[in-house]
């Protein structure tokens, strides 16, 4: 391994290169759901070079079957390739991937586009989960919710919480399909992952 | 085959088959599904699964480093080479022939997905923890992914099964059916205990119980009969399959060795 000195010596001008990465990433847009970016999803990871200088741009996976990995890999390239930046594409599994990494910022604009965003993992887990009565409590964690501890999904048009689940699946695998008993509109749910 | 002539990808392999070969049977619904909801959902299921078996495969063909990939491994393989559960080969309808045609039942789709995504939940949670941490990743992402297929399965199961005549009938007849295919789960293959011994794997019988009991309340609220899991014990892990597993090898692999290296 390098010394920390000859690290620096050769982490100081690919700090640029990578700087300029970021930015031209900022415009690759996820393919099914264009108004959010990658990074925003939390899809693109990182971006560093590796031992041979070339810069690797790191993706996760969202669900394991997406078929939008394919595209989003081949727009990274594309768009790499564009600005004249050489860059290897690399998948990697671990951490996996959650909804929670989604930001702030892309949760409203899911919303604007009619797209109900994601509860958290972490309290959709521990809220409206419990199997019939009498069940070992052991298996909770895998029992659907019951009706009324659902947690609400807010209906992404006029926000009313007054919602129902018509499919746990929509267009997409990450989607679940939901009908607000307000306005009548049907809607996508971005499923808590 | 004896625990010495087992690798750590044959394990892989067992995992790879059943998430391959599930897929490709619940793929069949793909524009045939009762309602189009149902057609969707089972689509983004076989998704799930076939994606889960790419990871393993490509998994399994780093680690046997031979020259095999994730298209030899699902395509190039023979049947006697997949060591998936004869469960998950099994067609949509209730005892049939191999080469008889029946219309496909949705009551027998709906049985299959919930005991084996109710196993499945509980070995990804179990294979978090593995040694293995390519494993584990996977097993991360598809505990995810199979909570939602049991959730899924589970609620069609008490819709069902608590609906209407028929559809109890049909419910109960298609677990009936299923519930002795069941006992595969437990039987321990090679690979298996090789993994479970190395850490890379999980002893599929300490899932029994709690596995058992998931089933048991789930068929309760739909109302349901437990049937018993007795009879002969299915070997497809051993590569021993029932009649319909060439059937569909050969619907899945015959275009990609038509044109080998085939690209588009």
């Amino acid at each position: 391994m390098d010394s920390p000195a000859g690290l620096h010596a050769v982490a100081a001008p690919h700090a640029g290169l990578q700087a300029r990465a970021w930015q031209v990433l900022e415009a690759v847009t996820d393919p099914e759901i264009p108004v959010v970016t990658l990074r925003e999803l939390g899809i693109l990871r990182d971006v560093r070079t590796a031992a041979d200088g070339v810069l690797e741009v790191v993706i996760t996976p969202t669900y394991s079957g997406c078929p939008a990995m394919g595209q989003i890999e081949d727009d990274v390239r594309a768009v790499m390739q564009r600005e004249g930046l050489e860059a290897r594409v690399v998948t990697q599994l671990a951490p996996a991937w959650t909804t929670d990494w989604i930001t702030e910022a892309a949760r409203e604009k899911l919303r604007a586009y009619g797209i109900a965003p994601p509860g958290r993992c972490s309290t959709s887990a521990a809220a409206g989960l419990a199997g019939s009565a009498g069940a070992p409590s052991a298996l909770l964690r895998f029992a659907s919710p019951r009706p009324g501890q659902q947690a609400t999904v807010p209906c992404p048009r006029c926000g009313s919480g007054n919602t129902t689940e018509t499919s746990h699946f929509g267009s997409t695998a990450c989607k679940a399909l939901y009908r607000c008993l307000n306005c009548m509109e049907p809607f996508d749910h971005f499923k808590p992952y | 085959m004896n625990s010495a002539a087992v690798s750590p990808a044959d394990y892989l392999l067992l995992l790879a088959d059943n998430a391959l070969i599930l897929g490709q049977r619940n793929a069949e619904w793909c524009g045939h599904g009762p309602i189009l909801e149902e057609d969707i959902a089972m689509a983004n299921i076989s998704l799930d699964l076939v994606g889960q078996a790419r990871l393993l495969y490509q998994h399994a063909a780093a680690l046997r480093n031979d020259g095999s990939t994730e298209d030899t491994l699902a395509y190039f393989r023979n049947e006697p080479e997949f060591g998936n559960l004869t469960l998950v080969e099994l067609p949509h309808q209730t005892a049939l022939a191999g080469t008889a045609r029946g219309d496909r039942d949705y009551a027998v789709t709906i049985a299959r997905n919930f005991l084996y995504s109710a196993f499945m939940a509980l070995l990804w949670e179990r294979l978090q923890q593995s040694t293995d941490e390519t494993l584990a990743a996977i097993a991360v992402k598809s505990l995810k992914e199979t909570r939602y297929h049991l959730r899924h399965s589970r609620d069609w199961l008490v819709r069902l099964g608590d609906g209407t005549a028929e559809s109890a009938q049909r419910m109960q007849a298609a677990l009936n059916h299923l519930m002795p295919y069941t006992q595969e789960f437990w039987a321990v293959h090679p690979a298996e205990a090789a993994a479970a011994a190395s850490g890379l794997g999980v002893d599929p019988r300490l899932l029994q119980a709690d596995w058992e009991a998931l089933v048991a309340d789930g068929v309760a609220e739909a109302q349901l009969q437990l049937p018993p899991a007795s009879g002969f014990v299915p070997t497809g892990k051993r590569g021993v399959h029932s009649e319909h597993m060439g059937f569909l090898l050969a619907e899945m692999q015959s275009v990609a060795r038509a044109h080998p290296q085939g690209q588009w």
